[in-house]
């Protein structure tokens, strides 16, 4: 193989003008056949599916009257349904609390990390990137056991010093609850993207700016922060996509928590349960496109509004 | 050149092999028992039945005509889930499926079921109980077989009661009283435990004082009776706030890791419960190892008028989508139509026959449980449970109504709402939902 592709110049050059545009053609005409395998799936579990949803979008079937073609009727319901309009809400409120503190967690992770070098550096980058190796099914079961008041170790905790162990599954505290979940198993990856991001900057610039006198502090504020900004952006952008999807971890604390967590609790598992346990596979359809157009419409604003420190301008 | 171009379209080929490769071992069907008679016709069968391996040998060893192919497609809502999208794929069904007496109405409306009695249903009608036979039966059609019931009883820890001197109650106000008791002697536990997601529980705990929540009957599916704000369910939801208010009863939420334990270590004295309720128990870990289960008639409002309830008991229904639907019939019909196939179903599944033979026979009233300190707790208890029991009828919707249930009850349990505000409530979302639905409110 590799022969080949030294040879391969070589032969091309023998009359460059003429073969050099058969060649780009041919190249491209392999390009799409390497490609294909890729579109085929794309077409067809992606392009596919979210077309035929669509379609299923603009029906309405009921039990008692059977199906109907009602055009936009489900998106009209859909945005004055308070149960997604309210799980939207929550899903918001997710956002402005969640992303923040991921994203700090991280950040301070990432920092602290990057200005050591001891082993211990490397072990505690590992531990904290090791949550997010874990299945998100499996780190919200352990952590509904963590809350439990009967097997989790909270109750012992709280006793030790005297207080009384509150309820992590009530409906107040559940909120808080969740986010420590999605905080847990999220911010170790942001971390890594943080860190990388930092190791990639020269270190000829924190040199300069000691010369300039400026201490730890300054140089991570004022240096490493804003040279980091484009992936900052980009692991919001992530944690932005991820919670108004937010899904898995309230559908796992719900099996312990139903009076807290309703079947509507965020659009997806809105949409989730409308489909497969109301049968109603049409308004679940639009619920579901309605989510997508949102978040569409959110990270495209956000894009938009970061442009600057994204680099996209 | 040439060699190049072949390995490129070496890997394209392979690329695309694995792609479609996997399709290929898909179409065989993979039954996990074994099918005696291969040439026979082979039925499939979706069932989650604790021993159904034995229950499917032995039906395939005993006919030469029908063989069963057995797959466990996930417990209740997960097996639904998986039989809903079946159904609104219009593919991929089995030919016979295991479904909980209450979800067959939501089924049957979305033509998912057939109805058996074109295929003999009522040649074994006379086999099963009449409450039993309702619940499959909507109007003149039946859309299952009966397998196994849940009447209901109360089991009770003997050494708690008797270590506080407390009587074993036989009525809702000795109920009270008992969990009174219970609290003035300063017991760790409680007497009972009211889980707020009990759905099917709370809705037979209703139907004792009288409620008839929905009207509904297949032959006119545009049509819905709903009142789940009655009386009945009225009088039962505002004893329930009264001893929950007094914290007399734990609100956990059933069946989640936490309730298991409580279940078996003291936190509850007594489990009101179904039939299959002593095998759910004896599966638990983690029991105290002085614990003395008996069991006893389920409180009564009326002592001199007691009323029997259900709580769960599962069927066999014939999907729609069955090829051979007269031989889909055969196996639901016969499949559990055996003394043989009851053995199995009572000593390894803790099942609680509703076919006849075995329900009225000497083996099954005389049975002894270890479990339960060798008291033989279905002459004592579970077949008058099961012969009081006149039958019920669920929603076409029933899993939206427990779900809405569950939340009105919570909102009640967290001093939010009364027990009248919550059933009304209810009620209003229910007959909202049915206008949605294209119901007509009856």
């Amino acid at each position: 193989m590799t022969t080949r592709t030294v040879a391969e110049p070589r032969t091309a050059s023998t009359s460059p003008r003429r073969r050099g545009a058969t060649l780009s053609s041919r190249r491209q005409r392999w390009g799409w056949l390497f490609v294909t395998p890729f579109l085929i799936v794309f077409a067809l579990f992606l392009v596919f599916p979210l077309v035929y949803a669509f379609g299923m979008s603009l029906f309405t079937t009921t039990l008692a009257t059977g199906t109907a073609f009602t055009g936009a009727a489900n998106y009209l319901k859909a945005f004055t349904d308070p149960l997604f309009l309210g799980g939207m809400g929550r899903v918001l409120l997710y956002a402005v609390i969640m992303i923040p503190a991921q994203l700090l967690v991280a950040l301070a992770a990432a920092l602290v990390l990057d200005t050591l070098a001891t082993w211990l550096a490397k072990l505690t980058r590992l531990l904290i990137f090791a949550p997010y190796a874990i299945p998100v099914v499996i780190g919200a079961l352990m952590w509904s056991f963590l809350y439990s008041p009967r097997f989790g170790p909270a109750a012992t905790l709280f006793d030790f010093v005297g207080l009384a162990t509150p309820d992590f599954l009530a409906p107040d505290t559940i909120f808080g609850s969740l986010v420590n979940v999605v905080t847990w198993q999220w911010a170790g990856y942001y971390m890594v993207v943080i860190y990388a991001a930092l190791r990639s900057i020269d270190p000829a610039v924190y040199e300069a700016a000691r010369i300039d006198g400026a201490n730890g502090w300054q140089t991570a504020m004022h240096i490493k922060v804003p040279m980091i900004s484009s992936s900052m952006v980009m692991v919001v952008m992530f944690a932005l996509i991820g919670t108004l999807q937010f899904f898995t971890e309230p559908v796992v604390l719900r099996s312990v928590a139903q009076g807290a967590i309703d079947a509507a609790y965020t659009p997806n598992m809105y949409a989730f349960s409308l489909a497969f346990s109301y049968s109603q596979f049409n308004y679940a359809s639009a619920i579901a496109f309605s989510l997508g157009i949102l978040v569409f419409v959110g990270s495209y604003l956000f894009l938009f509004l970061t442009r600057k420190q994204s680099g996209l301008k | 050149m040439k060699s190049k171009i072949l390995a490129a379209s070496g890997i394209v080929a392979i690329a695309a092999a694995a792609l479609t490769g996997c399709s290929a071992g898909a179409q065989q069907a993979a039954c996990t028992n074994t099918v005696v008679h291969p040439d026979a016709k082979q039925v499939s069968v979706w069932a989650w039945y604790p021993a159904f391996q034995d229950i499917a040998d032995q039906f395939n060893n005993t006919h030469e005509d029908v063989q069963v192919c057995w797959t466990n497609a996930g417990q209740g809502n997960d097996e639904y889930t998986k039989f809903s999208t079946a159904i609104e794929a219009g593919s991929g069904a089995p030919d016979v499926i295991m479904l909980e007496s209450e979800v067959l109405s939501s089924f049957s409306i979305r033509n998912a079921l057939v109805d058996l009695t074109q295929y003999g249903a009522n040649d074994v009608k006379a086999d099963y109980t009449a409450g039993a036979w309702k619940d499959v039966s909507s109007g003149a059609a039946v859309y299952a077989i009966p397998v196994d019931g849940g009447p209901m009883g109360m089991l009770y820890r003997k050494d708690i009661l008797d270590r506080y001197g407390i009587p074993v109650p036989t009525t809702w106000d000795e109920f009270k009283s008992a969990a009174q008791a219970l609290k003035n002697a300063g017991a760790p536990g409680v007497l009972a435990d009211f889980p707020t997601n009990g759905r099917a529980y709370t809705q037979a705990l209703f139907a004792q004082a009288g409620s008839t929540p929905f009207e509904f009957d297949n032959a006119s599916p545009a049509e819905i009776g709903i009142h789940v704000d009655d009386a009945g369910s009225k009088k039962v939801l505002s004893y329930w706030n009264d001893l929950v208010a007094q914290g007399l009863v734990a609100t956990d939420d059933a069946f989640t890791a936490d309730y298991n334990t409580k279940l078996v270590d003291g936190s509850y004295a007594i489990y009101v419960a179904a039939a299959w309720g002593p095998g759910y128990l004896s599966g638990l870990s983690d029991a105290d190892s002085g614990a003395e289960w008996r069991a006893a008639p389920v409180p009564q409002w009326d002592a001199a008028n007691p009323v029997q309830i259900n709580w769960g008991g599962s069927t066999f229904a014939v999907t729609s989508q069955a090829k051979d639907k007269a031989a889909a019939a055969t196996v639901a019909k016969e499949i559990f139509g055996t003394e043989e196939a009851w053995k199995i179903g009572i000593e390894k599944a803790a099942l609680f026959p509703q076919w006849k033979p075995i329900l009225e026979s000497d083996y099954f009233r005389d049975l002894e449980y270890p479990f339960f300190g060798g008291q033989q707790i279905n002459k004592d208890v579970f077949l008058r449970a099961a012969a009081g029991y006149t039958g019920f009828t669920f929603s076409p919707f029933q899993n939206y109504a427990y779900d809405q249930l569950t939340e009105q009850v919570y909102a009640m349990s967290q001093g939010q709402k009364t027990s009248d505000q919550a059933l009304g409530d209810l009620q209003a979302s229910l007959e909202q939902y049915a206008t949605e639905q294209g119901f007509t409110l009856k």
